[in-house]
């Protein structure tokens, strides 16, 4: 009922934000490049240095737009969660599909040794994690879609989502239990997640699920806003209860599991941003929500991987575990400030 | 046991107040006309059609839900609450037009709650609650407006309160509301009609009807509670 000025202000400001935080990204590294000669590789394209030049084009860019999807994807699927099973602690993974995709890398990294040569070919191609881990999700994807179909009661699909989670994560202590020491790292340093290993075409591919997911979530604004009166109200209101479900599901499918695919499992920032953006943004509306926590998510990525990168040293750390190790203070600290949180 | 054989219908402009015992079927027979449960069997006709037959996005124009134990977000403000009200009327990213704020204001104003707009849900009180959640089903504009219980947690000011506004907004808005209610003795003294349901019969009728023809004496088990007609009330047997 207000008027729209004060949103379009936070929501400038958080665009703003981002670029910052974008251009930030790309200027910071384990080599030491000027900024006035980042600005010169991306607007002239032509630097004197033709090493920083590829530096830059061929790692830093492509890195930086990775972090912008996954961060954004993950906290958009993240959004949708929450007000789909109205509960604060939903994020893009309690449908199961990070441990969906955990299972599948784990199968074909760790089982390899344990079925033979057959996934042995696939592994190494650059699409091998990729398509494995694709495939776990989808796998349990369609469980729980097939799940929801006959349930009627949506809570009921977060507890199955958490139940596929527990599974997955079992076979996979049983696998890591019986693997070489070798492929159980190499199954690790997959699941410490890594925004930096894609190539222009991979990242061609995940902007296309990206798209697809967002458009979804765009169209499901209105439905969304309805679900924050429950499920019942929004059904009188002439909501199609499970059409709307299906079409969450799909949407958060296609931007974690992608994402995850791509960049392995990123924790925190789908369960966080909402929350943080909340603070910043007033109001319950979807339409305001959706573009701020998009830009949230970029933003507390970027950061995140501008961290992750230890800039002006030669060692990188884990982006899972920095996502964690800087978001949840955050949380906690702007939950301890407000003295409330209420969903 | 549960009711069963209902046949009734209700005119706009009237308050209607369903009674019954726990678990005869109040819940499951407001929720079934109002289309957020499949009938189990039989028909509901509105405006002389199925209500099968009429799409969701059609029913959400004709009918109004208050509910209570909703999970709904308490960090909505009354007014962001109240607008959604306006949802089956507005774009599909849910714009409001000028028409939607007009008819969300008067909703606000009709159940007087215009100075709490700006707050949160989770700064009112449970009577404000109610009103709030009733104002958003007016801003809904239907023609019928069911509640499931609109008085079970509130004090006995309260609840004739809200019961006392329902009469109002009944006259004025020329509205059918139908309500589910254990107030058997503010019912009685409010509405203009009511619906009994007993384990296997429904009965309904103006409220000084079904009191001369001893309706109530039945409707619980009479080892407890009689119906005293004098008082029109109940009374713990001695």
């Amino acid at each position: 009922m207000q008027s729209s000025r004060p949103y379009i202000i936070s929501l400038l400001v958080l665009l703003l934000c981002t670029v910052g935080a974008w251009f930030l990204n790309i200027s910071l590294g384990s080599v030491n490049i000027p900024f006035g000669e980042v600005l010169t590789v991306l607007f002239s394209s032509e630097a004197e240095n033709s090493n920083w030049q590829y530096i830059i084009m061929e790692y830093r860019i492509p890195k930086a737009l990775t972090s912008v999807l996954a961060g954004s994807g993950l906290a958009v699927s993240g959004m949708l969660m929450q007000t789909m099973f109205r509960n604060p602690l939903a994020g893009p993974y309690v449908l199961g599909l990070s441990s969906g995709a955990s299972l599948g890398v784990a199968l074909v990294l760790m089982g390899a040794s344990l079925f033979g040569g057959l996934a042995g070919s696939v592994l190494f191609s650059s699409w091998g994690l990729v398509l494995a881990s694709s495939l776990g999700s989808l796998l349990v994807l369609l469980a729980v879609m097939l799940a929801s179909v006959r349930l009627k009661d949506t809570m009921a699909i977060l507890i199955i989502g958490l139940m596929f989670a527990s599974l997955s994560s079992a076979v996979v202590s049983v696998l890591a239990y019986f693997s070489p020491a070798a492929q159980l790292q190499q199954y690790v340093f997959w699941s410490y997640g890594s925004v930096g290993d894609l190539s222009w075409t991979e990242l061609g591919v995940l902007s296309i699920f990206w798209t697809s997911g967002i458009a979804i979530a765009l169209f499901s604004i209105k439905n969304l806003n309805s679900l924050l009166l429950g499920e019942q109200y929004a059904r009188s209101l002439g909501m199609n209860i499970g059409r709307n479900r299906a079409l969450l599901i799909i949407s958060t499918s296609l931007l974690a599991g992608s994402i995850t695919a791509f960049a392995g499992p990123i924790a925190f920032v789908g369960l966080a941003v909402p929350h943080l953006i909340r603070q910043v943004v007033p109001g319950n509306d979807h339409k305001i929500l959706l573009p701020a926590v998009i830009f949230g998510g970029a933003i507390l990525m970027l950061l995140c991987d501008i961290v992750a990168q230890l800039p002006g040293s030669e060692h990188t750390l884990p982006i899972n575990a920095i996502t964690s190790l800087v978001g949840a203070p955050v949380v906690i600290w702007l939950l301890v400030r407000k003295r409330k949180f209420i969903f | 046991m549960v009711a069963s054989d209902i046949d009734i219908d209700v005119a706009e402009g009237e308050l209607t107040a369903v009674i019954g015992i726990n678990g005869v079927g109040k819940s499951t027979f407001l929720r079934t006309i109002s289309g957020i449960q499949p009938a189990l069997s039989g028909r509901i006709l509105i405006n002389a059609e199925a209500r099968e037959d009429i799409p969701p996005q059609q029913l959400a124009k004709l009918i109004s839900l208050v509910l209570t134990e909703q999970p709904l977000s308490k960090n909505l403000s009354v007014a962001e609450l109240v607008a959604l009200g306006r949802q089956p009327y507005t774009n599909w990213i849910g714009t409001l037009s000028a028409e939607d704020r007009k008819m969300v204001k008067n909703a606000l104003a009709l159940v007087n709650i215009e100075d709490l707009q700006n707050k949160k849900c989770y700064e009112l009180s449970d009577g404000q609650l109610q009103k709030v959640l009733i104002a958003r089903a007016l801003a809904q504009d239907t023609k019928m407006m069911i509640l499931d219980e609109p008085t079970s947690h509130l004090d006995m000011y309260h609840k004739a309160q809200v019961l006392k506004l329902l009469k109002q907004l009944s006259n004025q808005t020329g509205k059918a509301i139908i309500f589910a209610t254990h107030e058997i003795n503010l019912a009685l003294q409010l509405c203009d009609k009511i619906i009994l349901m007993k384990p296997g019969e429904v009965i309904q009728g103006v409220p000084k009807q079904l009191i001369q023809k001893g309706h109530f004496e039945s409707i619980f088990p009479s080892d407890l509670i009689v119906f005293d007609p004098e008082t029109e009330t109940f009374r713990i047997k001695t």
